[in-house]
């Protein structure tokens, strides 16, 4: 087998993985290196990505061969078109955090930077990692990076992040547990680790009860780790608690990486036809995904804490994306991963957005926010265009994710999936315009005048810095980009990452 | 009793669920938290236990070929009549990622601890109610 290898996977990788180790060596004798060599890491992270994006393009998947060893043997980098969409929106996403994290970081947890940059950048090297191997014991190692170095960036936040911390430790680890439970089995019945190999191996063990024990404990761990509805309960707590920058990297990536093995597992190491008919894994799928969605809308609702808010909305998206899954057929499977990416963006952008207002005023609670558009107006309008994006308003990129997963559904003849996507648009639209009504208008609806109730905003930081403003227009920009080209990022990104057995020609615009 | 001889065969595939089920137990119905910890920790060794199982064969011996290095030809080896080394390589892999989270973990009780002087989940729960009351 005589396949063109090339180096830029691992060096997307390798960046951040070897500043992530450096960072302690420096920061002790020199702190304020930390920082740009942070940046610089991210940076060459993301030009290699888009690097690793044009020659996906030009010339198909990329491979790297680990010390030189080949597949099946060796551990394998791979990256296809799916592979170069994940890396594209991780490090991206991760570089603007990065840019945004700067004040942040020292305002709420000084003195902690050179310990929080180097976890930092093992949880993006952890990231880029799962989405970049070939080899499924390798995800699993790249996983567990990615999960212990979340837990200790939640921990880092304030009152009860170490709960919440803990528990996610254990619903977690429970998660990974059955991912390695699953590789263990699939190991037994192949003989082997490597993706293509077992996607070769595997199409006659279809009926064989290790595989199917296999595939169900696979579906369940990434569930967890995805917080899919039932399995839900780590998320609220980790998001709400962890420092804002960890918010909002961890509410863009983790889920998004967990949801990725699952798509990967799911439709290229098993065929399609696989989870469709041999066992109904998409059906059930579906419907949970479309659970989450009302109920993790109904949940976001009752909150009032705006993280909290944010989050139980997660549970939700994350159900679009689970339902998108389930549809399994071209436009759903579209729908999933174009919401994927959108959702990152929107998430990312929201929580950035919550960020700054701890950072300006201190304040978590809703109904405290009142009239906060006068003082802090681009955070304000960033947060219009992320929530205008959450609900499907249609220049923003949110519009067509939904669009693709309602012809899905509509495709498949379920009416109650098309019924359940607009319900959890209405109930989006519900809990965030809650949210801009208090941004926007100062007073009370009763007519009261309320002027004694505005936000005591601290003297010394007037506005919030361009490092922070900068990444959440960008943000805001990304998602209308996404929104306006749509018909570009479909045709270049998503139609190549259709899996073969989901047929590509009824996504044509 | 086809049962009963079934679940004999397979007795690496009982061990393990028994196990893992005694974790589960230990992570649900158990309101301390150190408790939980350790039911974690079986429910991973648990599946740990099973994986390296599977690398058990009937008269097989240990994979190391004497002979191996420096001895002119490769000899022509016999795969049944060895254990396959590769669970056991990947288990010690996971073995290192599983002590790393106890230690996170532990790291993270010591903090709860210190905040909240206490480790039973219930009384907790009543601190952080009275904490985010006030």
């Amino acid at each position: 087998m005589n396949v063109h290898q090339s180096a830029v996977p691992i060096l997307v990788v390798l960046a951040p993985l070897i500043t992530s180790f450096l960072l302690p060596v420096v920061g002790w004798r020199f702190r304020p290196a930390v920082f740009p060599l942070t940046l610089t890491a991210l940076a060459l992270s993301c030009a290699a990505a888009f690097e690793a994006a044009r020659r996906v393009a030009r010339d198909g998947p990329l491979h790297y061969y680990l010390g030189g060893w080949a597949p099946p043997w060796g551990i394998e980098f791979r990256i296809d078109a799916l592979g170069a969409l994940m890396l594209l929106m991780i490090t991206i996403i991760t570089l603007l955090v990065g840019i945004y994290s700067k004040r942040s970081v020292l305002h709420e947890i000084p003195s902690k930077e050179v310990p929080f940059y180097s976890v930092f950048l093992l949880l993006v090297a952890g990231l880029i990692g799962l989405v970049s191997t070939a080899d499924m014991f390798n995800a699993y190692v790249f996983l567990e990076i990615t999960s212990l170095t979340s837990y200790a960036l939640v921990s880092i936040g304030s009152g009860a992040a170490v709960v919440s911390a803990f528990r996610y430790v254990i619903l977690g680890t429970v998660g990974a547990a059955f991912y390695l439970l699953a590789v263990g089995y699939l190991y037994g019945a192949t003989g082997t680790l490597n993706m293509a190999d077992l996607a070769r191996l595997l199409p006659p063990l279809y009926e064989s009860p290790a595989v199917l024990v296999g595939f169900a404990f696979l579906v369940i761990g990434m569930s967890i780790k995805m917080a899919l509805f039932p399995m839900h309960t780590w998320l609220p707590g980790a998001y709400s608690h962890a420092p804002s920058a960890v918010s909002a990297l961890i509410a863009a990536t983790t889920t998004k990486a967990a949801a990725y093995l699952l798509i990967r597992v799911m439709f290229f190491v098993f065929e399609p036809r696989f989870s469709i008919e041999v066992i109904p894994v998409t059906t059930v799928l579906g419907w949970t995904g479309a659970l989450a969605m009302v109920l993790g809308s109904v949940m976001a609702l009752a909150q009032s804490d705006l993280k909290r808010m944010l989050a139980y909305s997660s549970v939700a998206q994350m159900g679009c994306i689970v339902l998108g899954i389930g549809l399994a057929n071209a436009a759903g499977y579209t729908g999933a991963l174009l919401h994927l990416v959108n959702h990152a963006f929107m998430k990312g952008g929201l929580f950035l957005v919550a960020g700054a207002i701890v950072y300006r005023t201190g304040l978590r609670r809703i109904h405290e926010l009142r009239g906060l558009s006068r003082h802090m107006p681009v955070a304000t309008f960033v947060f219009t265009v992320c929530a205008f994006a959450m609900i499907g308003i249609p220049p923003t990129g949110g519009f067509f994710s939904k669009l693709y997963l309602m012809l899905g559904a509509i495709e498949a003849g379920n009416w109650v999936f098309v019924a359940v996507i607009v319900l959890s648009s209405l109930l989006a639209l519900a809990y965030l315009a809650n949210v801009l009504r208090y941004l926007y208008f100062p007073r009370d609806e009763d007519g009261g005048e309320d002027e004694a109730a505005a936000i005591p905003i601290p003297p010394r930081r007037h506005t919030a810095p361009w490092t922070m403003l900068g990444p959440m227009i960008a943000v805001a920009a990304g998602i209308l980009l996404l929104g306006l080209f749509n018909g570009e990022v479909v045709d270049r990104l998503v139609v190549p990452a259709l899996p073969a057995g989901l047929d590509a020609r009824e996504v044509a615009r | 009793m086809g049962l009963i001889e079934g679940a004999a065969g397979q007795l690496n595939t009982v061990g393990y669920i028994v196990l893992m089920m005694i974790g589960f137990y230990a992570m649900t119905g158990k309101s301390n938290l150190v408790k939980k910890l350790v039911g974690m920790n079986i429910f991973q060794w648990s599946i740990i236990l099973f994986v390296v199982s599977l690398s058990a064969k009937r008269d097989a011996s240990i994979p190391i070929v004497l002979d191996g290095h420096g001895g002119g030809a490769a000899p022509v080896l016999d795969a049944a009549q060895y254990a396959n080394p590769l669970p056991q390589v990947l288990m010690l892999t996971a073995i290192v990622v599983g002590v790393a989270i106890t230690g996170v973990a532990l790291a993270l009780l010591l903090r709860i601890h210190r905040q909240f002087g206490t480790l039973e989940e219930n009384e907790l729960l009543e601190r952080l109610d009275a904490s985010s009351g006030s």
